[in-house]
């Protein structure tokens, strides 16, 4: 009986994504979305894998990581440079370059795990904010891909279809993961990781492998996002764009996926519809941070919270 | 009486903290099955002895063995793996975890699915956590806490929270349990409960369980064998009635 | 120029901006020894003190009375922000916390933007006094400036925690809350102390560094911020000779490596030298090791 449900679930899922797929699909072929919309679309499926990759270590396994936009930008350049020089035919080539892009951001993220095994908290976010700057640094100075003039002409491979089911891919494994024992020990390094130790849980291990899986898709992310724009700038990678995924990721809530797709897609089409909020952007972003932490964790604020809260009977 | 099986054997286990001695020369053979306290006014040692047994403090000097095999020097989660479970003075749950996720956390240090077959909800991962979710609810039964399952474990009142910590370590499959004051912050009649609980999980499950405790009563009504400590070094060690009738715990307990 | 007098050069250059991250660094090691919070907003205020002392300034005030109003105005400032954003939080979970001092920041960055738009300005510097001559060096009056008031103030504030009741109370709190709670220390009193000295400090240091730069913008604060923060590391976060130690180096391995090696790459060598320092050696140079208690 059970195990019915765990295939129903596989099956709901994968109906769910089949579905969403032909809406938006549809709509484009009918012209309903136009293409400035099918940017944005194709914008939202984008910071949702950055969201959710970036849930991982900051949500569920507790780090705060300050060093998203590090990984982005290396998954980036290393996909550019490699669809540049390579002449495949675009299909082959693109999921390659998209392959190479994670799995240089995955190995750079398994570097940055390093230091978490000895750190923990505000050590670690310095150490992930040090990162970020590190590869924008670097990234200044390499010449093959134009310094801080850009690196242009990269072929445009990024679709509508690509970016749409790896941002599934990334919701749905995310999910998997969280629900996995792989998933049970990361969540637990956060509640208590002595705890956690105790029970028999590899503590160092899962947090290299919460570190890898989130760089992973930040890479593949930055990957989708070159073949989407063509032109690639160190200084688009800096701290304000980690700080941009860390916004959604605390509004959408931390440890919440779900949460996570939905303040992506709000995020990013608030600006858009919104010109003239704009310039108004980043002081918005302040706020929502204070308020949200404040809202959340105060004791202060914790009966405002329950209003919008429906009551649990597990509270009663 | 010492036919049965050695599952722990502690010899001249010491720790230095600085140029403090916390725990000095201390020996110590636990059976199969049995149930050992270890007791001692605060202060004395008794948690520090634990943190060197689950390997969260390496030993200053000493051996320790499980079944025979020298554990010191092994990191704690390959020690609960090796079948030494814990539970801790001042709870540590995974507070924002469900009752249920608590322990099928422990139970899934045992599991062998691998994570590609996690995240891609391979059969194996099926057929695996079908058998843990079963697992996990047959011992939370055992403290009655299935009706309770799909709660926050910060959730639980205070009790229970106590009383979850003994599953969760139950989940790690211990031939050796250790027990961290389990009764602390609780009334007469839950602790005694507790402490009926703890002998039945002790005979069902088959295994040794060492338990600190504060209150001497409490241990000598249940306790097969006890060592005292103070003061970091070991006091006495014997059969209760032993430890009653011996004038050094007397004076250290009634001196005070 | 001579190699020599070059390199004497470079010290001079870098005793100056080292001064000035460890007056910064003094502000993040001591609210981050009581409060347990790096306040990343502590480098926005010296951005909101140079501010404060441009506007002041430009309406014809003596810049004394400027000076001094600009520093209440970041004391006030940083009173205000603990008040508000972070005292309400002081038993949530670090990361949240840490998260609010990042909102902070970013809240400030981005209003002085509105306020007063995102390009530089112009800042008259006021310290003209004769430049100093030794041999062929000649240094200039804001040089020694900046490293005679800063080495003035941190002696001041060492002497000012070792010696007076209020600093006392500081470095009890620091060392166990609850402890010093139950010790009859008004702990709220002092929080809120360690904020106002801390953010005063910060400012003195923006007045400073604009006279040093003479142009600023709402973004000058950020980087050297997080330099002081690196410098307080590098020395052992929580210790006020630390942090002083701390930014004389990193403002020496700044200058060197930008002279000697590559500019472009300062900023990396430093980044490395915080990665290195915080995997190898935590506790920093003069810092202790804390262990978390089971």
């Amino acid at each position: 009986m059970k195990k019915v449900t765990f295939k129903q679930q596989l099956l709901m899922e994968l109906g769910v994504t089949l579905a969403l797929y032909l809406f938006f699909q549809s709509l484009m072929s009918l012209g309903i979305i136009n293409s400035y919309w099918r940017g944005i679309v194709i914008t939202i499926c984008i910071n949702v894998v950055l969201t959710v990759s970036l849930n991982i270590t900051s949500g569920f396994l507790g780090e705060l990581a300050l060093g998203h936009a590090g990984f982005m930008a290396a998954g980036a350049y290393i996909s550019a440079v490699f669809s540049k020089s390579i002449a495949l035919i675009p299909s082959v080539e693109f999921p390659l370059a998209l392959l190479i892009g994670g799995l240089f951001a995955m190995f750079l993220g398994y570097l940055v795990s390093i230091p978490t095994l000895r750190l923990r908290g505000d050590y670690l976010a310095i150490i992930t904010l040090a990162f970020g700057e590190i590869v924008r640094n670097v990234l200044l100075n390499i010449k093959l891909t134009g310094g801080a003039g850009g690196y242009s002409s990269i072929p445009k491979y990024t679709t509508f279809t690509w970016t749409f089911f790896i941002a599934a891919a990334c919701v749905l494994l995310s999910k998997s993961l969280i629900n996995s024992r792989q998933g049970r020990a990361i969540i637990s390094i956060r509640e208590d990781e002595i705890a956690a130790e105790a029970s028999g849980i590899n503590t160092n291990y899962y947090k290299k492998l919460a570190f890898i899986f989130s760089s992973f898709f930040a890479g593949v992310a930055g990957a989708l996002y070159a073949h989407y724009m063509g032109f690639l700038q160190p200084a688009y990678f800096n701290l304000d764009k980690s700080i941009e995924i860390l916004v959604m990721c605390v509004l959408g809530g931390m440890g919440n996926i779900m949460g996570s797709i939905i303040s992506a897609s709000i995020l990013t089409i608030l600006p858009e519809a919104l010109r003239q909020i704009a310039d108004y952007r980043m002081l918005v972003y302040a706020i929502v941070l204070i308020v949200m932490m404040l809202v959340k964790y105060a004791p202060q604020f914790e009966g405002l919270l329950n209003i919008f809260k429906p009551k649990k009977e597990e509270e009663a | 009486m010492d036919t049965s099986k050695v599952v722990l054997e502690v010899n001249d286990l010491g720790i230095n903290f600085g140029g403090l001695r916390a725990v000095d020369s201390l020996d110590m053979v636990i059976h199969e099955n049995e149930l050992y306290g270890l007791i001692g006014p605060n202060g004395a040692g008794k948690t520090t002895v634990f943190n060197m047994l689950t390997g969260v403090y390496p030993p200053t000097d000493g051996t320790i063995k499980l079944e025979g095999q020298v554990i010191n020097g092994k990191t704690p989660h390959e020690i609960a793996k090796l079948g030494i479970a814990r539970t801790f003075q001042n709870i540590r749950l995974f507070k924002n975890m469900t009752v249920k996720e608590n322990v099928l956390l422990s139970l899934g240090a045992h599991a062998d699915y691998n994570f590609f077959t996690g995240i891609f909800k391979l059969p194996k991962f099926h057929a695996q956590e079908l058998a843990m979710e079963d697992e996990a609810m047959r011992l939370l039964d055992v403290f009655e806490l299935r009706d309770d399952s799909e709660k926050l474990a910060k959730n639980l009142p205070y009790g229970k929270q106590r009383e979850l910590e003994i599953v969760r370590a139950l989940g790690v499959h211990p031939k050796l349990l250790l027990l961290d004051e389990p009764a602390a912050g609780m009334n007469p009649q839950e602790t005694e409960n507790l402490m009926r609980t703890i002998d039945v999980v002790r005979k069902q499950f088959g295994i040794s369980i060492l338990l600190i405790e504060h209150d001497m009563k409490l241990v000598m009504g249940i306790c097969e064998k006890i060592t005292v400590l103070n003061y970091g070094a070991m006091l006495a060690c014997g059969t209760p009635e032993e430890i009653q009738n011996n004038p050094h715990v007397i004076s250290a307990y009634l001196g005070e | 120029m001579s190699g020599v007098v070059m390199f004497f050069m470079q010290i001079i250059n870098g005793l100056n901006i080292g001064s000035i991250y460890a007056l910064i660094a003094l502000g993040y090691t001591m609210v981050y020894g009581i409060a347990k919070l790096i306040n990343f907003a502590h480098g926005d205020i010296i951005m909101v003190g140079a501010y404060l002392s441009l506007v002041l300034l430009n309406t014809g005030m003596h810049w004394s009375l400027a000076t001094i109003l600009s520093i209440l105005g970041c004391a006030l400032l940083g009173f205000t922000m603990e008040k508000v954003a972070y005292k309400p939080l002081r038993k949530a979970s670090r990361i949240s916390l840490l998260i609010t001092a990042i909102g902070m920041s970013y809240l400030l960055q981005n209003s002085f933007q509105i306020i007063f738009s995102a390009n530089p300005k112009p800042y008259p510097a006021f310290i003209h006094l004769p430049a100093l001559k030794i041999g062929s060096i000649t240094i200039s009056s804001n040089y020694y400036t900046t490293f005679i008031v800063s080495v003035f103030l941190m002696i001041v504030l060492n002497l000012y925690i070792k010696k007076t009741k209020m600093g006392k109370a500081m470095r009890s709190v620091a060392e166990d809350e609850g402890a010093a709670r139950l010790m009859g220390i008004n702990v709220d009193q002092t929080i809120s102390l360690t904020f106002i000295i801390g953010t005063g400090l910060a400012a003195v240091a923006g007045i400073l560094y604009s006279n040093c730069y003479t142009i600023i913008s709402p973004t000058m604060g950020s980087l050297p911020g997080i330099k002081a923060f690196i410098a307080a590391v590098l020395g052992g976060i929580g210790s006020i000779p630390g942090a002083v130690l701390g930014g004389f180096i990193l403002g020496m391995v700044e200058t060197l490596v930008k002279a000697y090696i590559s500019s472009q790459l300062a900023d990396t060598i430093v980044f490395l030298i915080l990665i290195v320092m915080l995997v190898f050696k935590p506790a920093g140079i003069l810092g202790k090791n804390v262990k978390e208690k089971v």
